[in-house]
């Protein structure tokens, strides 16, 4: 693909790789040095994914290509959709192989499970779960360290010295006695030749070089000079733009159509019906979207989901009154609750949530002979493939996906149904793939689709002793199962308990005795998804609000409390202890101003975080500053660990403080940002971040600081004014 | 027919005026820079210049920027717009970077009319752009470097 993100469709020459079983080493087999395609694109996300080869030089395996112009290219099996997965998966090579940083490029992965996939999902290639880094930390080192062995062998032949003399340091390897050096480049045709090692000696932590420091991220330049290539950009000879008519409710159906006056608009070229509305395509945007205006349906909404939010809550409400499945059974809650010198009772309400990524959902697809293509944010290869071939009558095999920059995610791009795309695959047949096709949703289709974080309802009851130590807990969680239905059903539904629902309650740090956690799942038509950091959204909030109640009932400082809990729990405790001193915890505040403190683990990531609120005439507040202390294991890249803290905490900001999804009689209420706030420049609060110096193997952090916010800021909320909040978003 | 001044070069396009010009640049000059967002001036993604001062593309017909100067991220070549980008840059400001385009337009519009911006105007001239990954500590870092540097 040029630069201009049209697309040079020419025959290329597919890499003959198979995978190899190995001790978790995906080498594959290294290709030697061959005849091959002269034009080379520029390696870059997006580029053609994966198979454009240089000129000369080798394969090492999946992983690593090394051109006889010095140039490493790493091939990235995640998706970058922000979170610097491209930057932090190419350090991990760049690390063991030695190359110097100016020397890597990146390209997304082709989809190829075989290959690629995400090694804690089994055989499922796709991003989520805030597993990249994590997933990928042996296997991207072990590439880089197999393809850094071949290079050092090569060398030992050519110079006939042993390999254990050879130094490799920034793309030079070197024989120091002999004065012997060369660079990765100009071994690159003879390492080619090199057996692919079955065995790799990674390096120590201490003797990182890249790994821990800030190493710039890949993707900056062409995404601040507007060459960086998304969905939205992709053009292509013939291709027409699609707008899809979606109907009102959930589970409507289209009834009829009338397409006379949207076909008479200039520029329109096809009006077909599809499954999930009535497609209308055309030339370019604008064209498609006064088409759709055009367009007159009836629907058919015998099968529609009418109820709104505020019935579905009452449900909820009804269920919590009743004992749910257990998930977590410990002690005799029942017993320890009637015997609590002091008790309390809490309930918690949470909306919908829409993930609105800035780039709404989109697609690029072309079916020919051969096969189909896809032009995608592409989280979720796998099923992707699965989904698009069923449509389409192909076989997964014959789906090429080309993995482009996603314009944010959330979540929203691994859709379990692989909605948009099956939606554009629909099309394509619809119109006898007579040309490529670009979907295009509009903000408003994005975020009426559905797939929302659920609504949730929580009640709490705890137990306090005459000490103020509290004795019993019961947590009861009400709403839909993300995982039911999904291809994670199997691994993560237990006896009828969606773990999702209840991650971050089930799991509850403190030291309490007697603990239930139970659950309702109920079965409602409105289609959900996981949403940036999953259950522990609503998990988080509850408990880290209702353990503050319990400290304020106790006459207890709220870190004070949570320490005394903690003490079986070193890694909650230190992130804790490293927000609280680096807040000033205890130290004074201007009237009006308060502060609030949470603590949180998820993706085995640990979080907390001290929010600062100054509460304005008793009815607005300002969130000023936050504190972040996070302890994800090794830090590969600092900075960007930073980013996604303070990235993450905004995201979950944003919620607590104004977003929300309605439904009414089956409607959604919201359609744009007019109506579905998120936050603003000016709502951000400064932030700081601090990493808790770690050995321990690297965690997530796209998305634990998002659920920690929340309950920090309502405790804080609570330090002002003494309210305490049972709703979601938070109102004075 | 609709003449267009864009970065410089002349475009005349056969299209409905009543198009906006977002789309114009993107479907018909084919600048892919400039990004849609919600179509309705709420979230900044599609900021362009016109002679040189921040719109929303999304709800700018194409009639009414006839024979004005209509400046996308690609024609940004001034010391003012290249101090910006570089403070982007330094600040390590991008993620997924879909909105980065629309926020350094606005970014540069503030610092040619406010050379010196206090906290309170960064943030509401930037207060139209929303970034969904939430960057925002960031670009207020990136425009106060920018800021410094042009005052060397």
């Amino acid at each position: 693909m040029r630069q201009d993100g049209s697309v040079v469709i020419s025959r290329r020459q597919f890499l003959l790789r198979s995978a190899s079983v190995g001790a978790g080493l995906t080498l594959a087999v290294y290709l030697p040095a061959c005849s091959r395609e002269q034009q080379q694109p520029e390696a870059g996300p997006g580029k053609a994914g994966g198979e454009s080869v240089a000129g000369t030089g080798f394969e090492a395996n999946a992983f690593v290509r090394i051109g006889a112009d010095n140039r490493v290219t790493v091939i990235i099996k995640h998706l970058e959709m922000g979170q610097g997965t491209y930057t932090g998966l190419a350090t991990l090579v760049a690390e063991e192989l030695d190359a110097a940083w100016s020397q890597i490029q990146v390209e997304g992965a082709p989809a190829n499970a075989k290959l690629y996939s995400n090694l804690f999902w089994g055989a499922v290639q796709g991003t989520g779960g805030s597993t990249a880094i994590a997933n990928s930390f042996e296997q991207m080192r072990k590439a880089g360290a197999a393809a850094r062995q071949m290079l050092v062998d090569a060398a030992a032949k050519k110079w006939a010295v042993p390999a254990t003399e050879i130094n490799v340091r920034d793309g030079v390897l070197r024989h120091e006695s002999s004065g012997q050096q060369a660079t990765f480049g100009a071994l690159a045709d003879l390492a080619a030749t090199e057996p692919v090692p079955q065995e790799v000696l990674l390096k120590e932590p201490d003797e990182f070089r890249l790994i821990g420091t800030h190493v710039p991220r890949l993707d900056s330049g062409a995404k601040i000079n507007g060459t960086a290539i998304f969905t939205q950009d992709i053009k292509l000879p013939g291709l027409l733009t699609a707008l899809v008519a979606h109907p009102p409710r959930f589970g409507a159906r289209v009834g009829s159509f009338d397409a006379s006056e949207a076909k008479e608009i200039e520029g329109v070229t096809d009006v077909v019906e599809i499954p999930s509305g009535v497609a209308v395509l055309a030339r370019d945007f604008w064209s498609a979207s006064k088409g759709r205006d055009a367009l007159q349906v009836s629907w058919d909404e015998n099968k529609a989901f009418k109820l709104g939010s505020d019935e579905l809550m009452a449900q909820y409400k009804a269920l919590a009154g009743r004992p749910g499945l257990s998930a977590l059974s410990q002690g005799d809650v029942a017993s320890a609750l009637q015997a609590a010198d002091t008790s309390l009772e809490a309930s918690f309400e949470f909306p919908f949530l829409a993930h609105a990524a800035m780039e709404p959902m989109n697609c690029v697809m072309n079916l020919t002979r051969e096969g189909c293509e896809v032009w995608n944010g592409e989280q979720y290869q796998t099923p992707d493939q699965n989904a698009v071939a069923r449509v389409l009558g192909i076989l997964p095999e014959q789906v090429k996906i080309n993995m482009l920059y996603a314009g944010g995610s959330f979540g929203r791009r691994a859709n379990p149904q692989s909605d948009y795309l099956v939606e554009t695959a629909h099309i394509v047949k619809a119109i006898g793939a007579k040309a490529p096709v670009k979907l295009v949703w509009t903000r408003e289709d994005d975020m009426r689709a559905g797939y929302y974080r659920p609504m949730y309802f929580h009640q709490l009851k705890a137990g306090l002793d005459d000490s103020g130590a509290p004795i019993a807990w019961q947590h009861r969680i009400v709403g839909q199962s993300l995982m039911t239905g999904t291809d994670f059903e199997g691994a993560l539904v237990k006896n009828g308990v969606d773990v999702t629902s209840v991650e971050g309650a089930s799991n509850m740090p403190y030291a309490i005795a007697h603990i239930s956690v139970e659950l309702h799942s109920p079965d409602i038509a409105v289609p959900v998804q996981w949403w940036r950091s999953v259950g522990s959204t609503h998990t988080a909030f509850a408990v880290e609000t209702f353990i503050d109640q319990l400290a304020a009932v106790a006459g207890k400082d709220p870190l004070e409390f949570r320490r005394s809990l903690l003490s079986d729990h070193p890694r909650h405790l230190g992130v804790l202890e490293l927000a609280a001193d680096k807040a000033g915890w205890g130290g004074t505040l201007p009237a009006g101003r308060g502060r609030g403190i949470a603590v949180h683990e998820s993706f085995n990531s640990f979080v907390a975080e001290v929010a600062e609120v100054t509460v304005h005439d008793n009815k607005t507040f300002s969130v000023d500053r936050v504190v972040i202390a996070v302890d994800c294991g090794i830090a590969v890249n600092p900075d960007i660990i930073r980013a996604q803290m303070e990235g993450g905490m905004g995201f979950g900001l944003s919620a607590a403080l104004s977003s929300e999804i309605t439904l009414q009689e089956g409607r959604v209420l919201q359609s744009n940002f007019h109506d579905y706030e998120v936050l603003r420049i000016d709502q951000m609060p400064s932030v700081e971040v601090h990493i808790v110096k770690s050995a321990q193997p690297p965690t997530g952090v796209g998305e634990p600081a998002t659920p920690v916010i929340a309950p920090a800021v309502a405790n804080a909320l609570y330090d002002v004014t003494g309210q305490r909040f049972g709703k979601l978003p938070l109102k004075l | 027919m609709i003449q267009l001044s864009i970065n410089g070069s002349s475009h005349q396009l056969e299209i409905d005026p009543q198009m906006p010009l977002l789309w114009a640049i993107r479907d018909s000059v084919g600048l892919t820079g400039t990004k849609y967002g919600c179509g309705m001036a709420l979230c900044g993604a599609c900021t362009v210049h016109l002679d040189g001062k921040a719109v929303r593309a999304c709800v700018t017909p194409v009639a009414e920027v006839e024979g004005k100067q209509i400046t996308t991220v690609e024609g940004l070549d001034s010391r003012l717009a290249r101090a910006v980008q570089a403070a982007w840059e330094n600040r390590e400001v991008v993620q997924c970077g879909y909105c980065q385009s629309g926020q350094i337009m606005s970014a540069v519009a503030l610092l040619s009319v406010n050379p010196q911006p206090s906290e309170q105007d960064i943030d509401t001239a930037m207060s139209g752009n929303i970034c969904r990954c939430h960057t925002y500590v960031r670009i207020r870092a990136a425009i106060r470097e920018a800021a410094r540097s042009l005052d060397d």
